[in-house]
């Protein structure tokens, strides 16, 4: 156990609970207690949308053929460039934090740009996607949809639902993103602390996973 | 417990290395897309996504180099999903 | 400011002020001043949910209406079920207790997130004022019970809304202590302080907070979805459009079950502290208990669609979950007999923590037992969705998990306040509230056996005998509460000052003032032994320490 400074930690905060940690055998700065936070955090995130993934199965089960039908309808490019563009920003988001390790600050700042930048292009598309279908009278109790069969109903149902509370992640991520910059800009994310910025990367790789499998499950049927 | 917080190093081409796999393997789930494969289709899909994501926790979430209890956290809420659905499975496709 | 408290040490956390006035509370992010703002707020919605099920019971006094209306009653039992499981039984032992004494028994000086766990308070006091707002706001109270089940809960005109958004900040609020609570458990504990020198109650804690942090967002996403039913007519739960409202059942109980232990499973933790303080002995298989805390988390979560046995779902299903709800009979036997063979050949002092655990050994036990009823297919049939279930859940709920609340607070009561109550008055109460509990609540059991439904508002004459009893029950055990409460809150002013270890407890909690200093421990202690040693205190054997 290695002997802590007391001056090291006042200077950190004057908020009490910092003090607090000054005679806490395992850190100072507790990053891997901020990242099992993190990762619980995540957990919970993975079970929120493990509930739709849920109806999912099931509804696919009883409206199969439903299903391929409505499917089919999705703008598979469209899809497949989201795909892709997600992809693109979880690799510049790892290397966003690989160049703050090396203690690249500028390079860090432009990989973590990048992301953002993906993150509003997914989004735009994402948009574009939506305003099509609202143009074709498909959204919830249009009487276009409620025309359809029930399976198609619940198809768009669950489309609806599971890509939009994703899309609001990618929101919530790249304004997390947002902040992250502003903090590496003023140096408080540094090549010694930069478990701010990890955390946040953590959070957007899980919101491109969840993308993983819902492009297949949407996207991909026939 | 007492060891430093995350000193592994991933070379960046490692990082583009996963990132070339992940795109090979969209191209390739929307290839087989265009097949028929008949009922084993949605299966293939899926395995293809758990390889992607397994490349993403791993390698994008530094969890291959982590400690080992953030994998047996993992395995925990996985475990957690995964008996959710076998246990709904129970009514679902038995009805 | 940080050196300069650590220096004068003596202040304790009562005196300490961070900030002025009222601030020094509602801006602290000392653990133990969040949970004495959870005691406050939680004690607070006890009495209004203790009210409404008063009010319920008083129209129960004859068939027809006595007081309220049939809408009226609706809306009670939905809220006197949302404000006692949302916002007291869920939270109740951890969010208190656990906020209070999880740090300082793991040798900590706060949990790993102190300002979040700040955050978990508000959203807590949050999401009770919505779930208390649909009271005012026009629609009327939400009246579908608890459950919030659909296709009823998207159909009625009452105020769904604000209650399910309320359910879902809680659930967050939840969620959010649970995380903190495994993170500290895994990075704060004090040198030598080994897993398996953990006090069980911490155990306890770190089971539920597993349960918290995994089933709560299922729940979530459940209520989100019903509100976007109600708001957007989506389809996914409405069955005109296709929507199959047994899958809302299973995600509604795959939370709500695993919520279940969420309760439970903390007041078993204190348990396992008090009767080992009280038999003077070290507790009879502390691995098998901690283990078995894991376990009851681990199958609990297996169990959820025992709820659902008379809802249609599929035979095989009901078979499966059948089997998986008598398991968990197991670990929680063990507990039982754990804790009977750690009092076996002690020497017991009879105070009054120990007769509030006594009480609920007998009343769980009960719970437990009719729950086996309820678990087999068969018999289930017969008595669900009556008087029985309700029984059931009061044995399990209030007898075991409130009762433990109330045996915490007469245990910590000396330690978190500094002051002691008077015990005979304690003590007095206690017949009070067992002879209340079970006239009750046991002739809820009858009466669901002969056939009376739950969550009617009328019912037929032969029924009125029963329900008679039951109501003189409920005036008998409110009257042993606001005599064990009021003793409690006159302690707090005029109670004489408390030892720092009044008990003879061993746990790290006794080894520092009563109350505590603004920063636990003036050294972080180094643990060498087991959490229940009491080989200094029992002379006879040779002590380590």
């Amino acid at each position: 156990m290695e002997s802590l400074d007391a001056t090291n930690i006042t200077i950190e905060q004057e908020v009490k609970k910092e003090a607090k940690h000054i005679s806490d055998p395992h850190q100072h700065k507790d990053a891997i207690g901020a990242k099992i936070g993190m990762w619980l955090f995540l957990f919970t995130e993975l079970l929120l949308f493990g509930g739709l993934f849920l109806l999912y199965m099931a509804y696919r089960l009883q409206y199969t053929k439903d299903f391929i039908i409505a499917g089919q309808e999705l703008n598979l490019i469209l899809g497949t460039v989201n795909t892709i563009i997600l992809l693109t920003s979880s690799l510049t988001m790892a290397l966003s934090i690989a160049a703050i390790q090396r203690g690249k600050k500028s390079l860090s700042i432009f990989y973590l740009i990048s992301t953002i930048g993906f993150a509003l292009a997914f989004l735009v598309i994402k948009y574009f996607e939506w305003t099509a279908k609202f143009h074709h009278g498909i959204y919830p109790n249009a009487p276009e949809l409620l025309s359809k069969p029930n399976g198609e109903i619940i198809f768009y149902a669950m489309y609806y639902s599971m890509t939009g509370l994703h899309a609001l992640h990618v929101v919530i991520g790249a304004i997390i993103l947002l902040f992250m910059l502003v903090f590496l800009i003023r140096n408080k994310i540094t090549k010694g602390d930069y478990i701010k910025l990890e955390n946040s990367g953590l959070y957007w790789h899980l919101v491109d996973l969840i993308w993983i499998f819902l492009f297949p499950l949407f996207y991909l049927i026939h | 417990m007492e060891k430093e917080h995350n000193t592994h190093l991933i070379p960046y081409g490692t990082y583009v290395l996963v990132w070339i796999s992940l795109v090979s393997l969209t191209v390739l789930t929307v290839t087989m897309a265009g097949v028929d494969f008949g009922r084993i289709a949605l299966f293939l899909a899926l395995l293809i996504a758990a390889v992607k994501s397994t490349l993403v926790i791993n390698y994008f979430m530094h969890i291959k180099f982590d400690d080992a209890i953030f994998r047996v956290f993992l395995f925990v809420a996985l475990a957690t999903l995964a008996s959710i659905f076998i246990l709904t499975s129970t009514d679902i496709f038995f009805r | 400011m940080g050196s300069a408290t650590l220096i004068e040490k003596a202040e304790n956390y009562l005196e300490y002020k961070a900030h002025k006035g009222i601030f020094a509370w509602l801006l602290s992010t000392d653990h133990k001043r969040i949970g004495l703002l959870y005691l406050i707020a939680m004690i607070s919605f006890l009495w209004v949910g203790i009210t409404l099920g008063f009010i319920m019971k008083l129209e129960m006094l004859t068939p027809d209406k006595t007081i309220v209306d049939a809408q009226t009653y609706n809306a009670l039992f939905t809220l006197h079920g949302v404000i006692m499981i949302f916002l007291f039984i869920i939270p109740g032992i951890p969010a208190i207790f656990g906020n209070f004494f999880l740090p300082i028994q793991i040798g900590a000086r706060d949990v790993a997130f102190p300002r979040l766990n700040l955050f978990s308070w508000y959203l807590y006091i949050t999401g009770g004022l919505f779930a208390i707002a649909s009271l005012f706001l026009q629609g009327g109270p939400i009246d579908t019970g608890w459950t919030f089940y659909v296709p009823y809960s998207i159909r009625t005109t009452t105020n769904v809304i604000l209650p399910l958004l309320g359910a879902f900040i809680l659930g967050f609020s939840s969620i959010l202590t649970g995380l903190n609570f495994i993170t500290t458990v895994h990075r704060l504990r004090a040198p030598g302080m080994t897993f398996f020198r953990l006090p069980l109650f911490v155990w306890a804690l770190y089971a539920t907070a597993w349960i918290q942090v995994v089933a709560t967002p299922v729940v979530g996403i459940t209520i989100l979805l019903v509100v976007i039913e109600r708001v957007l007519h989506i389809g996914i739960f409405d069955p005109a459009l296709g929507g199959d409202p047994l899958l809302f059942q299973h995600l509604f109980w795959i939370y709500s079950h695993p919520a279940v232990y969420i309760m439970i499973l903390p007041a078993m933790g204190v348990v396992s502290e008090i009767i080992p303080t009280f038999a003077r002995r070290t507790i009879f298989g502390y691995k098998v208990i901690a283990f078995s805390s894991l376990a009851i988390a681990l199958i609990g979560y297996f169990v959820w669609a025992h709820h659902m046995f008379t809802s249609g779902m599929s035979d095989t299903a009901r078979m499966v979950f059948s089997l998986l709800t008598f398991l968990v009979a197991v670990p929680s036997g063990v507990k039982v007999f754990n804790w009977v063979a750690t009092l076996y050949k002690g020497s017991i002092e009879l105070r009054a923590p120990l007769i509030y655990v006594m009480m609920f050994i007998f009343l769980f036990s009960i719970g437990g037992l009719t729950g086996l009823v309820l678990g087999s297919l068969a018999t289930d049939i017969h008595v669900t969705d009556t008087y029985f279930v309700v029984a059931h859940f009061h044995y399990v709920m209030f007898g075991g998990t409130a009762i433990i609340l109330f045996a915490a607070l007469h245990y910590w009561f000396p330690k978190m306040f500094g002051k002691m109550y008077n015990e005979k008055l304690a003590i007095a109460a206690t017949p009070f509230i067992f002879v209340g509990f079970n006239l009750l609540y046991f002739t809820m059991f009858i009466l669901g056996y002969l056939g009376m439904p739950r969550r009617y508002w009328s019912y037929l004459p032969e029924y009125q005998t029963l329900h008679i009893i039951s109501t003189v029950g409920s005036w008998v055990l409110i009257l042993g509460l606001i005599i064990m409460f009021a003793n409690l809150i006159y302690a707090l002013f005029k109670g004489k000052p408390a030892e720092a270890n009044p008990w003879g407890g061993v746990t790290l909690e006794w080894t520092i003032p009563s109350p505590p200093p603004h920063e636990n421990f003036d050294k972080i202690p180094n643990v060498t032994n087991g959490p229940y040693d009491f080989s200094h205190i029992n002379e006879t054997k040779d002590g380590k320490s």
